[in-house]
């Protein structure tokens, strides 16, 4: 194991620092780059996976010259799982990066893009195997920076800055309150090492058992992006080059739930009261619905992917919130199987996510825009990318028999068994829990039948789209590779269930994997078999014979016709790409229907000739909708602070001989106080 | 469960079951549609008349458009294979169906929502206003009918404690393990109930007789099929509005269904079955005579009904059993 780690953490290194040692040929660093990390990323694929075979979490530790800190390393069966679904991640994103980031030659350093890039993967790496307080906070400072950096790769765009800026500031006001979690863990136990924070007789009084609680949630959910500290996603996601955003929204997003669970779960040993699962599972509620219906109304296929994050951490949560209240009622199978909904939710959104913004760069690649309503008809032109988003698309809605179904299925399964649990408010709370995952589930559908119905089928809305070609071939494997973990995590849920049963086994002390595979693993179950049961093989199996059976049903009737191609009727004009559904269109019905959350303003300007006022000169139409956390929230506290800031200038006059006072003053004040 | 029947019988009974609902469907659209005449004092044509529809359409050469990519011609068998394939997991004529192991009430929604996104997705395709419009009004009306139906098949299943059909279906046919609760059942029927009639395009919802550009939806989206891959798409949507009619039949009023599978049993269920379905079919036919279509933006509100029905249901069923 610890020469997987060594292959692991040295080809990260390696990555990170021979592509500033070669001569400056584009080509050679980004083979050089991205072929290590791919080395590196394979290497982190077989530590994790015997990271959760191990009979016992691999425990490594290098002890530095600064107190409190020491190099420690612990693979146990959650920190390996959550490397595992990193380095998944990683290694198609290396493969894909190999094409991508030619359309960076000659105008982004290879060598600095080549070595952040592997500088992001390896603190991803190690943030989730880190043991001690210290060097977790390091390199989660790490991992801040340097995806910071790759966001702001096109900073000659005044946009990319602002979202760079944004993003900085907001990681580092998650960072604040992570520090404050460990630095009130550490009161209590006197060192920063996980191992003293997990002591079960360590006995932390109520209050600061909240304490921490409450700024874990918020530190951990600036980088997990919940509602209502999402607002940077949107804007710092779709910056970055894709194969960036696809690990930002994919993989790093889960380091913080990562993290939640260590600290829920793991140092608190699992006791705590009802009410934090309850918050969990509604902020994992609020964010799934708010996600996907703010995603509805993107046009920008990036920042649609963006939001889409959002709803996905927020199914998660709603998995993990639900394990949490199980358990602090007792029910500790139950909690299993939340908990387990959750994870499988985290290792598929991390596989279709990644698979979706790698689509939506090959689409930026080959059109040279994000802009939904300018790509159409690319299904022809761009028919492996479109192959591989349909897929991801049918994930991300949850349709069977794709792997996003399985999980958001096993979500639902541990919302409805709430009926054990005995207060009435937690029975009916959690069912409605499942009709808002009703209604996100749907609304998702909705809007990847809109992202890919606008940008791949009908006719090519601009030059751009006219003229797309396939994009290399780095790229379509990088897309396949994801493809089919879709496919295999949707048709073989009995191999993925045990894997994660072994997490929460070693989280809770409940292993349920026999429980939920029935006969013989072919049907999965929650716990209860009477309950509810499903097949996906089984029910991929009749799906084909059904449709075998509806084309035997065309054979049989003379179906062996060829077909005739005519042009779309058009009420007897020709077709052209202005008749077609615009995204915008597409949506405008949800929009009015949830005009209390969209909050929509439309302007319509016109100036009439002279002459008559029949005749429009010019229109100007503007429509927009309300952010409203970020009016509400966060532009109070941005006016608020630059008020200050604006009084408190008074004190800097651009004089020396005052700014020279000032330091009199204090240096008296000081000498006083110090007397 | 698969474990008291033989592959051989449970291979026999899904099949049985798909060519019950395969051949069934179109007599139903054609009864909807005869009662429909009757009551607006015109003749019609025969019940049968949607299969000579369908014969006529299958030896028709298709038109498939310029623009379309191969979404539009898979679209009609993916549509056709997940409403049969969620049709099976709904008992039709025996209360143990073989494939009630293979998916739940949520597996049934969610296979009906996969030809639900290629539906969409083919009416995009084609490049016309119409199918995008269609589709556009589609996506927004299932938006709202899937909570509805998930809160009101969760209210029925928390009486037969399974989320499974046949489970539930079979429990309440036994009345064995039920808890009676007959006000949660009925609200959460009557959420069912203008579910199905969103679902299935039906009025007060959407207009299956019209083809005009302010009212249709599901029409719209399938404007641009003809031959063959219309008939596919029409057989599709009569299976799926038989599917919901079974669903509705069978897990409120199973009482007649075969729950052992013996000759005499099973024919007295395809009989009690297609009796009942004939039933609703004559129902909703007459519901669409007496009622208006709704404009698209007063459908919310009548969903909006039905999930509250549903909730109330749920709600009911707990404070009733103490």
């Amino acid at each position: 194991m610890a020469i997987l780690l060594f292959l692991t953490l040295v080809g990260y290194a390696a990555g990170l620092l021979l592509p500033l040692c070669v001569p400056a040929r584009p080509k050679v660093q980004n083979i050089l780059a991205h072929g290590l990390a791919g080395v590196a990323a394979v290497g982190g694929c077989c530590l994790g996976i015997t990271g959760l075979l191990a009979a016992k979490p691999f425990e490594m530790s290098v002890p530095s010259t600064l107190p409190l800190l020491t190099f420690a390393i612990r693979l146990d069966p959650l920190a390996s799982f959550f490397l595992l679904t990193i380095s998944l991640v990683s290694l198609a994103a290396s493969i894909y990066a190999l094409g991508y980031v030619t359309k960076f030659y000659g105008r982004v350093s290879m060598s600095l893009l080549g070595s952040l890039f592997n500088g992001f993967l390896l603190s991803m790496t190690l943030v989730v195997i880190a043991d001690n307080g210290f060097f977790f906070l390091i390199v989660w400072e790490l991992m801040s920076l340097i995806s910071y950096f790759l966001v702001v790769t096109e900073h000659e765009k005044s946009d990319v800055r602002y979202a760079g800026l944004f993003y900085l500031i907001m990681t580092h006001v998650g960072t604040a309150f992570i520090l404050l979690t460990f630095l009130l863990l550490f009161q209590e136990s006197g060192s920063f090492s996980f191992d003293a924070f997990r002591q079960p007789e360590q006995s932390l009084p109520d209050g600061m058992k909240t304490m921490v609680f409450l700024t874990a949630l918020i530190g951990f959910g600036t980088k997990a992006g919940f509602v209502p500290l999402h607002v940077w996603l949107p804007y710092a996601h779709p910056a970055a080059p894709s194969h960036i955003s696809a690990l930002m929204s994919g993989v790093m997003i889960k380091t913080a739930i990562y993290a939640l669970v260590r600290v829920c779960f793991d140092f608190f040993g699992g006791y705590f009261p009802w009410w934090w699962g309850f918050v969990v599972l509604a902020i994992g509620a609020v964010s799934a619905v708010l996600g996907v219906m703010y995603a509805l109304m993107e046009h920008d296929l990036k920042s649609l992917l963006a939001y889409h994050s959002v709803e996905n951490i927020g199914i998660i949560l709603l998995g993990i919130g639900a394990g949490m209240i199980f358990h602090s009622y007792g029910f500790e199978e139950l909690a299993a199987l939340g908990l387990i909904a959750g994870l499988y939710h985290t290792i598929n959104h991390a596989i279709f996510k990644a698979l979706l913004f790698f689509g939506a760069g090959s689409l930026l690649y080959a059109t040279h825009t994000r802009n939904m309503e300018e790509y159409g008809g690319l299904l022809r032109r761009m028919p492996w990318t479109g192959a591989c988003f349909l897929i991801g698309a049918v994930s991300i809605a949850a349709l069977p028999p794709t792997n996003g179904f399985i999980s958001e299925w096993l979500v639902f399964q541990s919302l409805f068994l709430s009926y054990e649990i005995p207060s009435l408010f937690m029975k009916l709370m959690l069912p409605i829990a499942a009709a808002m995952l009703a209604l996100t589930g749907v609304l998702a559908l909705t809007c990847f039948a809109k992202a890919f119905g606008i940008s791949f089928l009908a006719l090519p809305r601009s030059s751009h789209a006219k003229h797309a070609e396939e994009v290399p071939w780095p790229m379509r494997i990088g897309m396949g590779f994801l493809a089919a973990g879709c496919v295999a995590l949707g048709l073989a849920p009995m191999l993925a269930v045990p894997i994660m049963d072994r997490v929460t086994a070693s989280m809770i002390g409940a292993s349920i994997s026999e429980k939920m595979l029935a006969l013989g693993g072919w049907a999965l179950t929650p716990v209860n078999v009477e309950f509810s049961s499903i097949s996906s093989p089984v029910l991929g199996l009749v799906l084909a014979a059904t449709a075998a059976f509806g084309l035997a049903l065309v054979a049989l009737h003379g179906g062996t016709r060829a077909y005739r191609y005519g042009k779309t009727w058009a009420c007897g004009l020709n077709v052209t790409p202005r008749m077609e559904y615009s995204a915008t269109g597409f949506v405008q019905p949800i929009k009015r229907v949830f005009s209390t959350i969209y909050q929509p303003t439309v302007k319509l300007e016109t100036d009439f000739l002279e002459e008559s006022r029949y005749f429009a000169k010019r229109r100007r139409f503007e429509f927009h909708i309300e952010p409203v956390f970020q009016k509400y929230l966060y532009d109070s506290v941005v006016t608020f602070m630059s008020g200050l800031a604006h009084r408190l200038r008074i004190v800097q006059a651009g004089s020396l001989h005052l700014y020279l006072a000032y330091m009199f003053v204090t240096l008296v004040m000081l000498l006083l106080l110090a007397l | 469960m698969i474990t008291d029947q033989s592959i051989f019988q449970a291979i026999a009974l899904t099949l049985a079951q798909a060519i019950v609902l395969i051949s069934v469907a179109p007599a139903i659209v054609g009864l909807i549609r005869k009662v429909k005449a009757r009551l607006q004092c015109r003749q019609g044509a025969g019940i049968f008349q949607p299969y000579a529809d369908l014969r006529k359409l299958f030896r028709k050469q298709p038109v498939v458009s310029t623009t379309a990519s191969w979404i539009f011609t898979a679209t009609p068998y993916i549509v056709f294979a997940s409403t049969l394939t969620a049709g099976l997991l709904v008992p039709v004529f025996a209360s143990q169906m073989p494939l009630n192991f293979a998916g739940n009430i949520l597996a049934f929604v969610y296979l009906l929502a996969l030809g639900t996104f290629f539906l969409i997705l083919a009416g995009l395709d084609a490049g016309s206003s119409f199918g995008g419009m269609g589709s556009s009004r589609e996506s927004i009306v299932a938006s709202l009918t899937e909570p509805a139906m998930i809160m009101a098949i969760f209210a029925i299943a928390l009486a037969a404690g399974s989320t499974n059909l046949s489970t539930i279906v079979h429990k309440t046919a036994l009345l064995e393990g039920i808890v009676t609760d007959p006000s949660s059942h009925v609200m959460a029927l009557a959420a069912l109930f203008i579910v199905t009639l969103a679902e299935t395009g039906r009025v007060p919802v959407d207009n299956p007789a019209t083809h005009l550009e302010l009212t249709m939806i599901h029409e719209a989206m399938v404007l641009e099929y003809s031959g063959r891959y219309l008939a596919v798409m029409e057989w599709a949507s009569g299976i799926k509005l038989l599917v919901f009619l079974t669903l509705i039949a069978n897990v409120f009023v199973p009482w007649g269904i075969a729950t052992r599978v013996t000759p005499v049993a099973l024919s007295i269920g395809l009989a009690v079955y297609v009796v009942k379905v004939a039933g609703l079919a004559v129902l909703i036919g007459t519901i669409e005579c007496m009622f208006a279509k709704l404009r698209l933006f007063r459908v919310p509100d009548l969903l909006g009904v039905a999930f509250i029905l549903a909730l109330l249901g749920l709600l009911f069923f707990y404070i009733l059993r103490g």
